[in-house]
């Protein structure tokens, strides 16, 4: 944060010594920084001093202590224990995770979205390309709580009743206004970890082969199908865990009850929606950052992979997409950290995140400044996250200068 | 939505910050020349705008009485509709000077929120609606329903209270606006309705067929619906007090808005002191000694404000019940102006 002006050390030097201490820049630098740095402390200490003596005349506690008081309601939707003593803390937790829930599917689901889109939009296929391209117009274009409302009110309340759900699998998957239904298989005795051991084991063989694979291919140019072989080890190693610990499990299905159905695991609708709108806007923007991306790559490389004999699907992949990912990576982070934010709209169709949680936590305790401090904190820390996370991955693929 | 509840925490959290201690609110609001009222943003009998787009209702009518008797005009109130979770930030942070807004006495809002309540002008409790069809008679059988309601509300507490206690399964479905309550219990995504009775009774008559739901008869809670303000201006606090009072005695005493001009001339001596023909009872809230004469006269005594919003004459035809005077065997009762 120095303060550098064009008046050079040199130029100075060649006039002598005829320079006032206040036409020095180095000098002039410092007392506009102390300046700064005072008016700074100035305004904050201020509004902490107006704060307090406000706080003490409205007899506000102040502090964190708070969150140790009993919350006393309920939330639709909490991850972890949320017994009936539960403190505020606790409860902002609970909202915190259904936050992160809704982040990473909403980012996995927009990412996927995205590069399908982004790919299609540019596929000689005219009617591939046109689907892509309504989708984009479209979505791009329509406020996103617009879109979530759609999805809430216009679609998921107006399904039917549970005594009349859609059944897609009958007697195991319902879809009805209170949210989708499915069997909940819970694993018992040592099958549990029968899978979770195949499922380590299986990841790992397969990133052994697949080193195995580029090395061999490198030293004798023949090739592996290293994909499905890993795709096999992965499936087929937690399969194997499951059948010899005696492949022990329970099914929980769904089952009709006075008002609802109980039994099975259910996805709630505020969540559906939720998930479904932030995808489908997100993916949008994703599409066109991979479209771009995928344009920056100079044409030239593809007529070269064709030239040398590699397919479409190969010159994509190999080639294009491999670029195109030093492009793609800066803005995309921009739109999984938009995720995150933009999740916080869901109070408007009552999904418990962290903002509705905070919400009704400030409406009880009164404790305004602390709840909105852990608000910016929590968005701030998962937005500095997010983006150190994506910038690790981008300069691993940042391109090696020999 | 967020933004609302952003903005108004964020305007609490900033008139803690950036504004140094509220003057009189009686002053500010002489020298502004009306009162703002948070109200609900619109439930039926309590705070509704009508076809012209006058704000009328129960809780309307109160800011009107404080209005005329401050100034001689039931018309000097502006009306800001509030959400039950931006009530008490609006109200912290100066944007109302007094909540009527269906709002539950308790403990923790009197003491550590940062707030006064004025008065009980509603005896309320929380009850339950469901829809005929479910067959239901009694709260003791929704268990395993899906509960909708609003949050930042008593309600979400005792809902909570009630089902655990009982040790019934339940689901809460809490949204900030009551339009989308209503909307989520009409599209079956709830089975129960919860609110305030009064409430059910107001949101029943917004459905679409009203006669196919049922208000249960089990009444879970107490709920004290109370006249609100900041705490740490008792002028202001005197102030809105007492001109509920006014109305609650003015009731007893036989003063309508017909006959107040008439009473000017009463020789009974607590009329006197109520219409300020003696004594200087408005100067002492620091209004005029017409004070209450004015309220009377322009908005009406307690029970003509009962029966013109919520009485068998309306669509609510609610029975006075608890709120019933005093010497009726209710509770509304109004401490002596003398
Ligand atoms: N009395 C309760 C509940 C008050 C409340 O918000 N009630 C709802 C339902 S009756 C309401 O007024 N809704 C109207 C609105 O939000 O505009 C409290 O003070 O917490």
């Amino acid at each position: 944060m120095t303060i550098t002006t064009e008046v050079s050390p040199q130029s100075s030097d060649s006039q002598g010594d005829k320079i006032f201490w206040w036409n020095d820049p180095r000098i002039r630098g410092f007392i506009l920084q102390g300046a700064m740095l005072l008016a700074v402390v100035l305004v904050f200490s201020t509004a902490i001093y107006t704060a307090n003596s406000n706080l003490d005349n409205h007899h506000n506690a102040r502090g964190f202590g708070f969150l140790d008081n009993r919350a006393g309601f309920d939330l639709a939707q909490a991850l972890v224990d949320y017994p009936k003593d539960a403190t505020y803390g606790r409860a902002l937790l609970v909202g915190f995770l259904n936050t992160a829930l809704v982040a990473v599917f909403g980012i996995l689901f927009a990412t996927i979205l995205g590069f399908i889109a982004g790919i299609a939009r540019l596929s000689k296929n005219a009617v591939i390309s046109t689907i892509a391209m309504v989708y984009v117009e479209t979505v791009r274009n329509v406020p996103l709580l617009l879109q979530m409302l759609f999805w809430y009110v216009g679609v998921l309340q107006v399904l039917p009743a549970p005594r009349n759900s859609f059944q897609p699998i009958t007697g195991s998957v319902f879809l009805n206004n209170r949210g989708l239904f499915i069997p909940q298989v819970s694993f018992t005795g040592m099958t549990g970890w029968g899978i979770l051991f195949g499922l380590v084991l299986g990841i790992v063989a397969a990133v052994i082969m697949s080193k195995w694979a580029t090395a061999r291919q490198l030293r004798t140019g023949a090739q592996f199908p290293a994909f499905w072989v890993g795709l096999a080890l992965i499936l087929a190693l937690p399969i194997i865990g499951f059948v010899i610990t005696g492949a022990n499990y329970t099914t929980n299905f769904p089952i009709k009850s006075t008002f609802n159905l109980s039994g099975g695991m259910r996805v709630i609708p505020e969540f559906m929606a939720l998930v479904l709108a932030l995808t489908l806007y997100t993916g949008v923007f994703i599409a066109e950052i991979v479209r771009s991306g995928i344009l920056s790559v100079s044409y030239g490389q593809s007529e070269a992979c064709h030239a040398l004999g590699l397919t479409n699907g190969q010159t994509l992949r190999l080639v294009v997409i491999p670029q195109a990912m030093r492009v793609i990576i800066p803005p995309l982070t921009n739109q999984y950290l938009n995720v995150t934010k933009n999740s916080s709209l869901a109070v408007a169709i009552g999904y418990p995140d962290l903002v509705y949680v905070g919400g009704t936590v400030l409406n009880q305790s009164g404790q305004a400044i602390e709840v909105i401090a852990l608000w910016m904190l929590v968005y701030l820390g998962t937005s500095v996250t997010t983006a150190t996370l994506m910038n690790w991955y981008n300069q691993r693929n940042a391109i090696v200068e020999r | 939505m967020s933004k609302r509840i952003l903005a108004a925490a964020f305007g609490a959290a900033f008139a803690f910050v950036a504004t140094s201690a509220m003057a009189g609110t009686l002053d500010e609001v002489k020298k502004k020349g009306f009162v703002t009222c948070g109200v609900s943003q619109g439930l039926a009998g309590f705070s509704l705008p009508d076809d012209k787009g006058e704000w009328t209702g129960f809780d309307v009518d109160f800011c009107r009485s404080i209005a005329a008797a401050i100034f001689n005009d039931a018309k000097k109130v502006k009306f800001t509709p509030l959400s039950s979770q931006a009530r008490f930030t609006a109200l912290q942070s100066g944007e109302v000077d007094l909540l009527s807004r269906n709002t539950t006495w308790t403990m923790g809002r009197d003491t550590s929120l940062g707030l006064m309540f004025a008065g009980t002008t509603y005896y309320d409790g929380q009850g339950f609606m469901v829809k005929k069809s479910l067959n239901v008679k009694s709260a003791l059988e929704l268990s395993g329903a899906s509960v909708c309601t609003q949050t930042g509300t008593t309600t979400e507490q005792n809902l909570a209270d009630y089902f655990r206690s009982k040790n019934m399964k339940y689901e809460v479905v809490s949204f900030e606006k009551q339009a989308d309550v209503d909307k989520a219990y009409e599209s079956g995504r709830c089975d129960v309705y919860t609110t305030d009775q009064s409430g059910l009774y107001a949101v029943r008559l917004t459905l679409a067929n009203p006669d196919d739901h049922v208000i249960l008869p089990e009444i879970i809670s107490k709920e004290p619906l109370a006249l609100t303000v900041r705490q740490g201006d008792d002028v202001w606090f005197s102030v809105v007090k007492w001109v509920y009072f006014a109305t609650v005695n003015a009731e007893e005493l036989g003063v309508t808005s017909k006959n107040a001009d008439e009473m000017l001339k009463s020789t009974n001596p607590e009329i006197q002191r109520l219409v300020g023909a003696t004594d200087k009872f408005g100067e002492g809230i620091g209004l005029t000694n017409a004070w209450a004469y004015q309220a009377i006269k322009l908005v009406g005594n307690y029970g003509e404000i009962f029966e013109r919003n919520l009485g068998p004459s309306t669509r609510l035809k609610i029975a006075r019940g608890v709120n019933a005077l005093w010497k009726n065997g209710g509770l509304q009762y109004g401490p002596p102006i003398r």
